[in-house]
């Protein structure tokens, strides 16, 4: 492929124990892409994703984000390095109004500095205008606006994952990890959470995404990863994907990869 | 008349005393979600530091350096929120109760330390001739105590106002993340660590800046003061206020030692002489029942957000 490299991860191992949850896995994501990763339970998906995203310390192997090295830098810096993830089940603050919840996700804020706030009060309304202008644009985005002002616990599921979504824009990044966005939201949602995610990728963000709703990974997706026991079992397209004999043994069990 | 306005501002002072600790409290457990049980070792740490840079050259005890108290005070924040830091960084990987009872072991060194550390503390006789300010005017009980209860209740207040300009800001707000979240704070970025230490060190400057104002406000302090009644006493003070308000905690503070006053008098009274000293254990009990009935009718306290516990 002649596209740049986003996201690199060479011979990926995580071990739990003497259990190996992801074992010498491999995988690299170009630019503007959208890349499937599938596999039955326990295939080390989450993981995989895990691992990325640095909120689980590597055993093995290396990740590279954009030609750097990412593999040991803690987890907080790496969405400033341009990498978002979204969790399986999402993690919304919900005591925070949607419009914070938005708000914490900016990057280097300099309200964030404690001493700022007496010494730079001015510079920090400024940029508290602008991040406040651009979180209401993505609330719009993902039809949240009106709940803006309300805490995001009064969300349902579908809305927590669209949530999750407009939130890590705000950090504006290159790639999006994105956990089974599909898991427990409702059709019409579901419509709105594919629209959005493509609208983004046209945009030029690259994504990941971990599904077990096929219908919406051969929607959105041009090429899929398969995962069967921590290892990659099989690459392709989505047509040859639903083809592959491995694929189809190791859904139904008993796989030996 | 006269008296009873004097007794009122001693009375206002203690309890706006407690309401600063009560703030440094709001910081750590109402912003942020630290559960600290070592709150009178920080009051204690504060006390003792600016009492010890304050006071005159004493006898088998280090000292003499005669700084004036501003200088103590400041010095006190600061220390206080060295050791704060220290304890906060110590713990980072300890949650709820196993930070609770760190924090709690910590206290208990430091009350030993102050009670046994004799060339550093004065040991169990503590440190006298703290310099009061307004020393001059100690005669006339009644201006002294108004003098006093102006200069606390103004530094009450600057505390109160950037602790309020802090919680509404970016920086408050990653805090209110880190207690809802911390998993998903850090992967929007934010590091845990440095602001569970800066959530750490801030609480104890305040607490030790409210030890360092009731040592010289008293002039005198040893080792019991700093006992663990204390921290239950502001706990309390927090809870009643509404954990997450400052102006709750300013309020709690000030409720609650109405309450913890009104009963010792209450049992000074009505108790025979001979049992007063048993009686004592019933200001304890009045704050624990008063407790539970916020608790019933008002969990989340006057002011709290009403946020749901966890």
């Amino acid at each position: 492929m002649a596209a740049e490299i986003v996201l690199e991860a060479r011979d990926l191992t995580k071990r739990f124990g003497g259990v190996a949850a992801v074992n010498g896995m491999s995988l690299s994501v170009s630019k503007g892409e959208i890349l499937g990763l599938i596999g039955p339970n326990g295939a080390g998906k989450t993981t995989m994703f895990d691992l990325l995203a640095g909120s689980v310390r590597v055993s093995a192997g290396s990740i590279r984000l954009m030609g750097r090295d990412i593999t040991t830098e803690p987890a907080y810096r790496r969405l400033a390095g341009g990498m978002a993830r979204t969790f399986q089940i999402p993690r919304p603050f919900p005591d925070l109004s949607l419009l914070e919840n938005m708000l914490i996700a900016r990057q280097s804020q300099t309200g964030e500095r404690l001493w700022a706030n007496f010494t730079a009060p001015r510079r920090i309304a400024a940029e508290e205008r602008a991040a406040r202008e651009k979180a209401l644009g993505l609330l719009d985005l993902v039809a949240l606006r009106r709940l803006a002002d309300d805490p995001a616990r009064v969300l349902s599921g579908g809305q927590r994952k669209l949530l999750e979504l407009a939130r890590v824009m705000m950090a504006d990044p290159q790639v999006i990890l994105l956990d089974e966005p599909a898991a427990g939201v409702n059709p019409a949602l579901l419509e709105v959470l594919i629209s959005r995610i493509q609208e983004i990728n046209a945009s030029g963000v690259t994504f990941v995404l971990i599904e077990h709703n096929i219908d919406m990974v051969s929607r959105l997706c041009n090429r899929i990863v398969v995962m069967a026991q921590g290892a990659l079992l099989f690459q392709g397209r989505p047509d040859e994907v639903a083809k592959e004999p491995r694929v189809i043994e190791a859904y139904l069990g008993g796989a030996s990869a | 008349m006269i008296d009873l306005l004097g007794y009122g501002a001693f009375f206002l002072s203690t309890a706006l005393i407690f309401g600063l600790v009560t703030l440094g409290l709001n910081l750590q457990w109402g912003l942020t979600g630290l559960f600290n049980v070592g709150i009178a070792g920080f009051v204690a740490i504060g006390a003792y530091s600016s009492a010890i840079l304050t006071t005159p050259d004493t006898a088998d005890r280090i000292g003499g350096f005669g700084w004036p108290i501003l200088a103590g005070w400041g010095a006190a924040a600061l220390i206080t929120a060295a050791a704060a830091a220290f304890t906060g960084y110590a713990t980072l990987r300890l949650k709820s109760d196993y930070l609770a009872i760190t924090t709690f072991g910590v206290a208990v060194v430091v009350q030993l330390v102050a009670l046994n550390a004799q060339g550093l503390t004065g040991g169990p006789f503590g440190v006298a001739f703290i310099p009061r300010p307004f020393a001059g005017v100690q005669d006339q009980s009644v201006l002294f105590n108004f003098a006093n209860v102006a200069v606390i209740a103004a530094v009450t207040l600057a505390v109160y106002l950037a602790l309020e300009r802090l919680s509404r800001s970016p920086w408050g707000r990653v805090l209110r993340a880190l207690r809802e979240d911390e998993r998903a704070a850090i992967a929007l970025g934010k590091s845990a660590q440095s602001y569970r230490i800066q959530a750490f060190a801030v609480g104890g400057a305040v607490m030790g800046l409210a030890g360092a104002v009731q040592a010289h406000f008293i002039g005198f302090i040893a080792p019991e003061n700093y006992l663990p009644t204390l921290t239950f006493q502001v706990w309390a003070m927090l809870m009643v206020g509404g954990s997450g308000s400052n102006r709750g905690a300013l309020l709690g503070a000030i409720v609650v030692w109405a309450i913890w006053v009104g009963s010792g008098s209450f049992t000074a009274a009505i108790v025979p002489a001979d049992l007063q000293a048993r009686a004592a254990s019933l200001q304890i009990v009045a704050i624990g029942v008063m407790l539970c009935l916020i608790l019933l009718w008002r969990p989340q306290g006057f002011f709290g957000s009403g946020r749901r516990t966890k």
